[in-house]
């Protein structure tokens, strides 16, 4: 999809992921695909019971059981990483994909000082000396801006307050310079004086060290400071996907749309915020045809029937029979 | 001018954080006090929304659980409708007054009996306060509330777990409208819910406010939400309010400069590009809290006047700012 000749850093083609149970098969994930460039911050936006989280997992190689990709690839730098064995996926974790959860305090082992934590995690993916790999833990923290950093290594998580824990978790994804960083809600169990700072420091690392992004959140305003693309998630699929002025400022797919309208703004003077009716249908209700048309007020009878593929619109795809030559049928 | 509906006068809520005695006399640790709230003051007109808005820690959930008796005041009063709460001793009296305010919370799965049918849950208050004498009353009135919400009166058959979580939100807000209340005290009502459904829960509160002419204290991190919803705002810091001011005037004019520094944190959806530095540091602990002005160590305007001496809050063109900077005029203007 991408025009640039440059091959994706990370390419997830078709994916499906589905959680078995008695009832039968729950698909959280539904052909969703994206490219990553090199040195670029995708977000992937959507709310609750979306699939961004599970899109992350998958793609990182940790979905939680009984959850399992079902069908699809996901290629890093080229190469097929859905299907590799247990040990070697835990290699390329942490070495050329990195992950920023959304909760520092369960991310970091609370029995071990952060310097422990870093130094495993260098030694684990590169070849250094104990003496080696403590330098460059302290560098690391000196970087995510953690002060008196070789004082600090020596305390543990709880020593540290959320925003510096966050900034841990951060120095962590980053011990072995990967390529690619899962940040999934990074900055979401953040006060909003320290959200702005985490974001302003993943910007900076990113352009440092041309480490590309994939930033899985539900917060539209995040996404607008850091992202260069976006895709908008609902209901396991992917609802729109485009340069991030553009899906922000004006949104092609009704969903879209309307979760702008809904996002309270600041100096806007509205009387009521736009709202969409109803919500998100569970995972074993999803309705036929687009899984968006029992909240649409824009479909027609070809909406309810068949399910619409992303089509380019403008610079964006955007999966709506809105947009396609034969219209929604109404 | 007419009476405020609520009026709080000098509140504080203290907690008694100290280590256990035998701690306390072996290791000859000292006593130790959260200030929580000290000190706050504000006024709510009927028919009016007053927001608290702050940082985790900042004290504004604990006014919210003061103003409607879950927590008892260390000091100062609270009034509403001139009598004031914390010196009531009358208890019949008490619950009067008490049944005219209601309160929302934050957690929409924890706040529901989850064993209990949803029409008990709504109608808990109703048969408290012994409003109506037949069940078919009682019966009717749930189902008219729950219309009132948007849900449907066939809705009260189900347990809590049937729904989600702006639904369930729903059912808060029906429970809370069920004694006829003119005031609600609402604590970070959507936090938890997604923006489509926040925007769904934000629009009935209007509507509601509008219908019965309710008065709501509003407590919520989130400016964006806050500018939306109130008339005015409050901004805290540490257990006590920075600034108070009227909604417009506080985003067009910001004086204190946490309120500008808070503004300036909100995310850009309008995509200006514009250039945000950050302010650096976090709130500190409350239970060591700085000297003079809290908000000093953070502060790019402290002198030494802010590092000693606490700032109070005094009127300035019609709003309430606690900043030395402010009242000597030494502020860069906004830009």
């Amino acid at each position: 999809m991408s025009t640039s000749k440059q091959q994706p850093l990370l390419e997830v083609r078709n994916l499906r992921v589905e959680f078995p149970t008695r009832r039968g098969s729950l698909i959280a994930v539904d052909g969703v695909s994206m490219e990553i460039a090199p040195g670029e911050v995708l977000g992937v936006v959507g709310e609750s019971g979306a699939g961004k989280s599970m899109t992350g997992n998958a793609v990182i190689g940790l979905l939680p059981s009984p959850g399992r990709v079902e069908s699809g690839e996901i290629l890093l730098e080229g190469e097929r990483i859905d299907n590799l064995p247990y040990e070697q996926m835990r290699k390329i974790r942490g070495k050329r994909i990195g992950a920023i959860f959304q909760d520092p305090l369960t991310s970091l082992n609370p029995l071990y000082t952060v310097g422990e934590q870093l130094v495993e995690t260098i030694q684990t993916h590169l070849d250094l000396s104990e003496k080696g790999a403590k330098d460059r833990a302290v560098d690391l923290l000196e970087e995510v801006g953690i002060p008196s950093a070789r004082e600090r290594i020596d305390h543990y998580p709880h020593q540290f307050s959320g925003g510096m824990r966050q900034r841990v978790v951060i120095a962590l994804a980053l011990c072995a310079e990967p390529r690619l960083i899962i940040a999934d809600e990074p900055t979401t169990a953040l006060d909003v004086s320290i959200q702005a700072q985490i974001i302003t420091l993943i910007k900076k690392l990113c352009r440092e060290h041309g480490t590309a992004v994939m930033l899985v959140t539900h917060d539209m305003g995040v996404i607008a400071e850091t992202a260069d693309r976006v895709a908008v998630m609902y209901a396991g699929r992917i609802a729109e996907i485009g340069p991030v002025a553009e899906v922000v400022k004006n949104a092609n797919h009704p969903y879209t749309h309307g979760l702008m309208g809904s996002i309270p703004k600041v100096g806007h003077e509205v009387e009521r915020l736009t709202q969409i009716d109803g919500s998100m249908p569970r995972l074993t209700e999803i309705p036929t045809g687009c899984a968006f048309n029992p909240r649409c007020t824009e479909k027609g009878p070809r909406c309810m029937v068949e399910r619409p593929i992303l089509e380019p619109v403008e610079n964006s795809f955007v999966a709506c029979w809105k947009f396609d030559p034969e219209g929604t049928g109404a | 001018m007419t009476e405020p509906l609520v009026k709080a006068k000098g509140i504080a809520r203290y907690f008694d954080v100290s280590p256990p005695l035998l701690n306390r006399l072996i290791e000859g640790s000292k006593r130790q006090v959260v200030k929580a709230v000290d000190g706050v003051d504000f006024e709510i007109e009927r028919g009016q929304t007053l927001s608290l808005v702050g940082e985790s820690g900042c004290g504004k959930s604990t006014i919210a659980r003061l103003v409607v008796g879950l927590y008892e005041p260390t000091g100062g009063s609270i009034e509403f409708e001139g009598v004031d709460l914390t010196a009531l001793d009358n208890r019949k009296e008490e619950a009067k007054l008490r049944g005219r305010m209601q309160m929302i919370f934050q957690d929409p799965y924890a706040s529901l009996n989850p064993r209990w049918r949803v029409q008990d849950i709504v109608a808990e208050p109703i048969r408290h306060k012994k409003m109506f004498d037949t069940r078919a009353e009682v019966t009717s009135r749930v189902g008219e509330l729950l219309s009132q919400v948007g849900l449907s009166p066939a809705d009260g058959e189900k347990y809590p777990h049937e729904f989600s979580g702006g639904q369930r939100q729903r059912i808060s807000i029906a429970r809370a409208l069920a004694s006829n209340p003119e005031f609600l005290v609402c604590d970070e009502p959507t936090s938890a819910l997604d923006v489509s459904v926040q925007a769904q829960i934000l629009n009935l509160m209007k509507d509601l406010q509008r219908k019965f002419g309710l008065t709501y204290l509003f407590i919520s991190h989130d400016l964006a939400v806050v500018d939306h919803v109130s008339d005015r705002i409050g901004v805290m810091y540490l257990g006590r309010i920075c600034e108070l001011a009227d909604t417009r005037e506080l985003f067009s004019n910001p004086r204190h400069p946490y309120s500008r520094f808070l503004l300036d944190a909100i995310p850009d959806l309008d995509m200006t590009g514009k250039q945000r530095i950050p302010v650096a540091g976090e709130v500190p602990s409350p239970i060591n809290p700085p000297s003079g002005c809290t908000f000093h160590p953070r502060c790019p305007f402290a002198n030494d006047r802010c590092k000693s001496e606490q700032p109070e809050l005094r009127d300035v063109d019609g709003t309430q700012v606690a900043c030395h900077g402010v009242e000597e005029n030494r502020l860069e203007p906004t830009g």
